[in-house]
């Protein structure tokens, strides 16, 4: 049992918390809408391939979309109504994707058609790892990495330690301590099950310290024999990044390149845990999430039970509408959210939060030049020197900036958030990266004609 | 379905408050305490200079702003920045009392255009501009900037030495009072004053410079804000007693005490305000300590051993060209990377 605030990792920054606008809020369900958009993309790798085509009925909780590849995810229907169309819709990326649009049958009780579950103690592991790419699980803490390919080591490695991920470090969002406090039951169930899926000896709960009593609660209802350890570090940005919470957890660096596998770790997301638990508790596939709607710019601020394909102007309507100088719509928390252009975008698995901010709110962008203040140095959570990387950005050495480890940069924007001169450093490092994952994905190709 | 009042951008949507130009102006505030401390020990001269330094290193910058008006820029334009006011109030404070005016408008001017605009604006200068300006004019007015005023008397306050109203290149037909320095007490052999002078600032030098309680205060109250970085000073100082205290078990007859150091002359403004300037110090903590224990040796040394009384200038623009080879050999190690010293690109 460490309470103590000192346990966290190096660097990082100190946000302002917001979390009161939702904290004391119990998660409600939002009624289903009349339409919704499920995005055969909404989870890192390959498309999901849709199984469904118009006018076809479809009950919920029914298979609609098959994994595109092994990194990929199954898609299941959030409710029963008929197929409207399949095809490019908007998405929050801010590009059209490939979607199934379903009409909510007005008639149907919507009773969950559920999957066919064992129990988890009878499985080996590679029934369990089967049985959550079934559920079509992904990563709900944000980046919805399929969870199957996670909880699969590759060859000649094996994990030793859970680490379930409950730091919740954006600002704003609530929906991880929602769920440590209201879905214990799924939470201590899905750690088990993940644990016997890993063969792990030892699970950790990590947290932060404006979550104590959450982790309290999580103490008092674990069973006495299973060896799980609940942390509570102190509040930081980014705590919840996968590196930095190792760090945390077993003072250990993930080797530059390398994977918490090389550590013999696996972290998940609480959600994620918490959806397996349910799903093995009640054969319910990932159709909904929490997602914490909040910011100045909503009216009635709410935790909400949302299912997967429902459209933000829906949400909006259930939560009051928004307020006149609403400017901002994020998907996400404010330090790694994206800014949403249009009304009918879907929430998607990985959407944690919605966050509305108001004129207010919005950042200063006037540039002023960079008087090497080293905040952005000291803030850096994985030790890079963002000032001489955003020079070498603005003056397009690209290739200069892999020497400077570019690559190990994971975009928390800690860096942009302190530079009192507003240089746009994480924004620079995003269009860097990208450019040299392509310039590096030619020279492979170059490579291969060989 | 798309709505015209919704602003796209991309994350953070959160920053601190902290911007370049609120760092300017507050330091320029912190500073206020000592500016009236200054006008309380040297009288009515004091504001007067201050302001021909400041007009001197707008001046530039002012004129940079309205060239640049009609330009696309994408960066704030120069003045709004605050910075240019710093520098020029910065080096008024460590001119002599009795500067004529027109030296100090002249030393402003210096300071910007030598020790900032020819470098790329700020952020691309090497040297800390208000003392680039006062090494400017220590060179070239090497007798009016060692001419000091005694500290004034009660009733004498509002009095202006008629030094201040010479015009350039016009002998001055003015007679200057001089007062020695304790620095230069020292440096000659001479008694040095009470610590409690040293401490308040009872004790003839430049305008801000004599009070060091005053601006140690200020200076911790920057730290404390976050605005300077307290590495540097602590270091400075803590050098600064080291070697000075070192000479002084030596031969406690030949070299003044560790104390006497650290509250004489321009140590105090020079570590809190000039060395911690971001722009001219290292870009990583390991480096900030290597340069303020640079910048303690190196005024000790001078003080000592060198033929100037005072070398808290020279310590710093020494430092601040050393600062790109401090950074090169104190660059962070990455994240999951093993320890490599030396240099990097």
């Amino acid at each position: 049992m460490s309470g103590s605030a000192a346990r966290t990792f190096k660097h990082g920054v100190h946000p302002g918390d917001f979390k009161e606008l939702t904290r004391e809020l119990p998660v409600e369900r939002v009624p289903l809408p009349a339409v919704l958009t499920v995005p055969l993309s909404q989870h890192l790798g390959a498309p999901s391939v849709p199984l469904v085509k118009v006018g076809d009925y479809v009950r919920r909780g029914q298979l609609i979309g098959k994994a595109g590849g092994y990194v990929s995810a199954n898609l299941h229907a959030p409710c029963s109504g008929t197929v409207r169309s399949v095809g490019p819709a908007h998405h929050p990326s801010g590009k059209m994707v490939e979607s199934v649009v379903i009409e909510r049958d007005a008639a149907s009780a919507q009773v969950l058609l559920p999957m066919d579950v064992q129990d988890w103690r009878g499985q080996t592991a590679e029934e369990i790892v089967g049985t959550v790419a079934e559920g079509g699980f992904v990563g709900l803490g944000g980046a919805a990495f399929p969870t199957h390919v996670k909880l699969t080591p590759p060859e000649g490695k094996h994990a030793r330690f859970l680490i379930v991920n409950a730091a919740e470090c954006e600002p704003y969002l609530n929906s991880d301590y929602r769920i440590l406090l209201e879905q214990t039951e799924a939470v201590i169930e899905g750690i088990q099950v993940l644990m016997k899926a890993l063969g792990a000896e030892k699970a950790f709960v990590g947290t932060e310290d404006n979550k104590t009593d959450a982790a309290e609660h999580l103490r008092g209802a674990l069973p006495p024999d299973l060896n799980v350890e609940v942390l509570v570090f102190e509040t930081k940005y980014p705590q919840g990044a996968e590196k930095m919470l190792i760090d945390a957890v077993l003072h250990r660096e993930v080797p530059s390149g390398r994977l918490p596998i090389d550590l013999h770790v696996v972290v998940n997301n609480v959600g994620t845990v918490a959806g397996v638990g349910q799903m093995y508790l009640t054969g319910q596939p990932l159709i909904e999430r929490v997602v914490t709607v909040t910011g100045p710019g909503i009216r009635q601020p709410r935790n909400l039970l949302v299912p997967v394909g429902t459209p933000l102007e829906h949400v909006i309507d259930h939560c009051g509408g928004m307020t006149e100088d609403t400017r901002q719509i994020l998907f996400g928390g404010p330090m790694m959210g994206q800014a949403q252009r249009f009304l009918d975008v879907p929430v998607m698995k990985g959407t944690s939060g919605i966050l509305f901010l108001t004129d207010r709110e919005v950042v200063e962008r006037t540039e002023y030049a960079c008087i090497k203040c080293l905040r952005c140095v000291d803030a850096c959570p994985v030790f890079l020197n963002p000032s001489r990387l955003g020079a070498l950005a603005k003056a397009r050495l690209y290739e200069d900036m892999l020497d400077h480890h570019i690559m190990d940069c994971m975009e928390c924007a800690s860096c942009s958030f302190v530079c009192p001169s507003n240089i746009p450093l994480v924004q620079r490092f995003r269009v860097a990266k990208g450019l040299l994952k392509e310039q590096a994905a030619r020279d492979r190709e170059r490579e291969g004609a060989k | 379905m798309s709505d015209p009042r919704l602003l796209v951008t991309t994350s953070p949507f959160l920053k601190d408050s902290a911007s370049t130009a609120w760092i300017m102006w507050h330091v320029s505030l912190s500073l206020a305490p000592v500016v009236l401390v200054a006008t309380w020990f040297f009288g009515g001269s004091v504001p007067l200079v201050i302001l021909a330094a400041i007009a001197g290193a707008v001046v530039p910058e002012g004129i940079q702003t309205i060239l640049r008006r009609n330009a696309r820029q994408p960066q704030a334009p120069p003045l709004r920045d605050g910075s240019a006011f710093l520098t020029g109030l910065l080096l008024a404070l460590t001119l002599p009392p009795g500067i004529p005016l027109w030296m100090a408008f002249l030393g402003g001017l210096v300071s910007v255009v030598l020790g900032k605009t020819v470098f790329g604006g700020i952020g691309s200068n090497v040297f800390n501009p208000a003392l680039v300006g006062r090494a400017f004019l220590q060179a070239a007015f090497p007798a009016t900037m060692t001419s000091w005023l005694p500290v004034a008397e009660a009733g004498s306050r509002a009095q202006v030495p008629a030094t201040l109203f010479t015009t350039p290149l016009l002998a001055a037909d003015v007679d200057a009072i001089s007062a020695a320095t304790p620095l230069s007490q020292a440096t000659f052999g001479q008694p040095t004053p009470e610590f409690a002078d040293l401490l308040f600032g009872a004790v003839p030098g430049s305008l801000g410079e004599t009070g060091a309680l005053v601006i140690l205060l200020a200076g911790l109250y920057l730290a404390v804000r976050g605005i300077v970085n307290w590495r540097i000073p602590l270091s400075i100082l803590a050098t600064v007693w080291l070697v000075g205290s070192g000479l002084h078990l030596l031969d406690p007859a030949g070299y003044p005490g560790g104390m006497f150091h650290l509250t004489a002359g321009g140590l105090m403004l020079g570590a809190w305000f000039m060395a911690s300037d971001p722009v001219t110090s290292p870009m990583t903590q390991a480096g900030c300590w290597v340069f303020g224990a640079l910048i303690g040796v190196l005024v000790v040394v001078i003080r000592v051993f060198g033929g100037l009384p005072e070398g808290v200038m020279y310590a710093i623009l020494f430092a601040n060209a050393a600062t790109p080879l401090i950074n090169r050999f104190t660059q962070p190690r990455t994240f999951g990377t093993r320890f490599k010293p030396g240099f990097t690109r």
